[in-house]
């Protein structure tokens, strides 16, 4: 417990003295929204009605973004080679990975996601299950990534084939988490987003150590 | 040897070992033991699979033939077994102290305290400094300070004393020979001489040499 606890510390500090990658993904996040009623034009009525869809796909670019941090660094300073002999498991140091990832790229989304609710016109109560599903969803579109960036670790370059690996994954988290922000419905889909998450984050620590322990450094 | 035995007597045997990369043979097959208290030296030009036969080692790389094993551990002790690579796996952004920490916690604080083990390696004023702004050499003595704070019987060593001045040479060779003290193992890939005190511990094996057969 103490080794978990330490690893996901580390990965906080090292995140946080990052200079300034956190504010980076929180900024595009809100970017990504406010370039939308630019593009589509002022319509109130029309902004309204696709902002949960367009606030799912800023927070799965932003986090996309995020991803190459998760194991690169370590593997590029030895610090991955390591890990894999670690007292803790490698299943654990992944969930510790995890638990950190979701807290620097997914949290300050979150806590930015009112602005993006403001840019996109969006009323209250739609504005409150943005919020939930948004909390409920993200930790599913980590734990993909993690899974993603954990086969692609050892390719060169690798940073941008972990996305394109990722993205029909995260199709289903898309697909409910916007069906849980629009009216109808949004009960269930919001019951299949919490689903969807409890299965990725159990499941993608042990599918990320195999990845990684199979890999020849 | 001294009253100083922490470890279980252990033996690392490797039968037939071949080991690679990318599917081509880089050793032949070699057949050593390493029992408590030794040192194999890893000698040979570069490219000859010195660095490879540690990974084998480690478990990193899968052998293309033959097996190796530690015997006399526990199965469910865990790794027993400390790797240092070429690469340091410092954190720049993280303090010394903070870097050393992080490995005491995951592999278990069983050795040095953080201070005495950056004391023992000549880092003990750097404590509060950012390791990345340590030196090659101190990065050098930070990761070997690393095997200093979690007691695992089996050291596996690829250049511990590249970047490392006259003085660092010395410590890795008092390092090693404490090491073996308390009953450990080392094998260490090495292109400087190291000489212990006493050199019927130690051992060399000469990698890609036509011309040596055997194991030492």
């Amino acid at each position: 417990m103490i080794a978990f606890r330490a690893m996901v510390a580390r990965e906080l500090r090292l995140a946080l003295r990052g200079g300034g990658d956190v504010l980076t993904l929180v900024l595009f996040f809100v970017i990504v929204g406010a370039i939308v009623p630019f593009a589509v034009g002022p319509d109130r009525a029309l902004l309204a009605r696709i902002a949960p869809g367009m606030v799912w796909i800023a927070a799965f670019l932003a986090m996309l973004l995020g991803l190459d941090r998760l194991f690169r660094p370590d593997h590029e300073d030895g610090s991955l080679i390591l890990l894999r002999q670690a007292d803790l498991p490698l299943s654990a140091v992944v969930a510790a990975k995890l638990i950190a990832h979701w807290l620097v790229a997914a949290l300050p989304l979150i806590v930015a996601s009112p602005f993006l609710a403001m840019l996109l016109a969006m009323d209250e109560p739609t504005f409150w299950r943005m919020l939930v599903s948004l909390l409920v969803g993200t930790p599913a579109l980590a734990a993909f990534g993690a899974v993603g960036a954990a086969v692609t670790v050892a390719i060169r370059r690798g940073g941008l084939i972990a996305p394109i690996l990722i993205a029909p994954l995260s199709i289903p988290v898309l697909i409910f988490g916007t069906g849980s922000i629009t009216a109808s419905q949004s009960g269930a889909a919001m019951l299949f987003l919490a689903a969807l998450s409890l299965m990725a984050v159990a499941l993608a620590p042990f599918a990320a150590a195999l990845a990684i322990s199979s890999a020849e450094d | 040897m001294t009253n100083r035995q922490v470890f279980a007597p252990l033996s690392l045997v490797a039968t037939g070992l071949v080991c690679g990369r990318g599917g081509m043979a880089l050793t032949r097959a070699l057949d050593f033991s390493v029992t408590s208290g030794q040192c194999l030296l890893l000698r040979g030009p570069n490219g000859t699979g010195k660095t490879t036969l540690l990974l084998t080692l480690a478990g990193i790389v899968a052998p293309l033939e033959g097996t190796q094993a530690l015997e006399g551990t526990d199965a469910e002790a865990g790794p027993q077994f400390h790797y240092c690579g070429h690469r340091n796996a410092i954190k720049p952004r993280l303090t010394v102290a903070e870097n050393l920490g992080f490995w005491a916690a995951v592999n278990g604080a069983t050795g040095l305290p953080i201070a005495a083990a950056l004391e023992q390696v000549g880092l003990d004023r750097l404590g509060d400094l950012d390791a990345g702004y340590l030196s090659a050499g101190q990065s050098r003595r930070l990761a070997l300070a690393r095997l200093l704070v979690s007691l695992r019987p089996l050291w596996l060593l690829d250049e511990p004393t590249a970047a490392l001045d006259s003085e660092g040479q010395d410590l890795v060779t008092r390092l090693i020979d404490a090491h073996l003290d308390m009953g450990g193992l080392a094998i260490a890939a090495t292109h400087d001489p190291i000489t212990l005190p006493d050199p019927s511990r130690m051992e060399t094996m000469v990698l890609g040499a036509r011309n040596s057969g055997g194991p030492p």
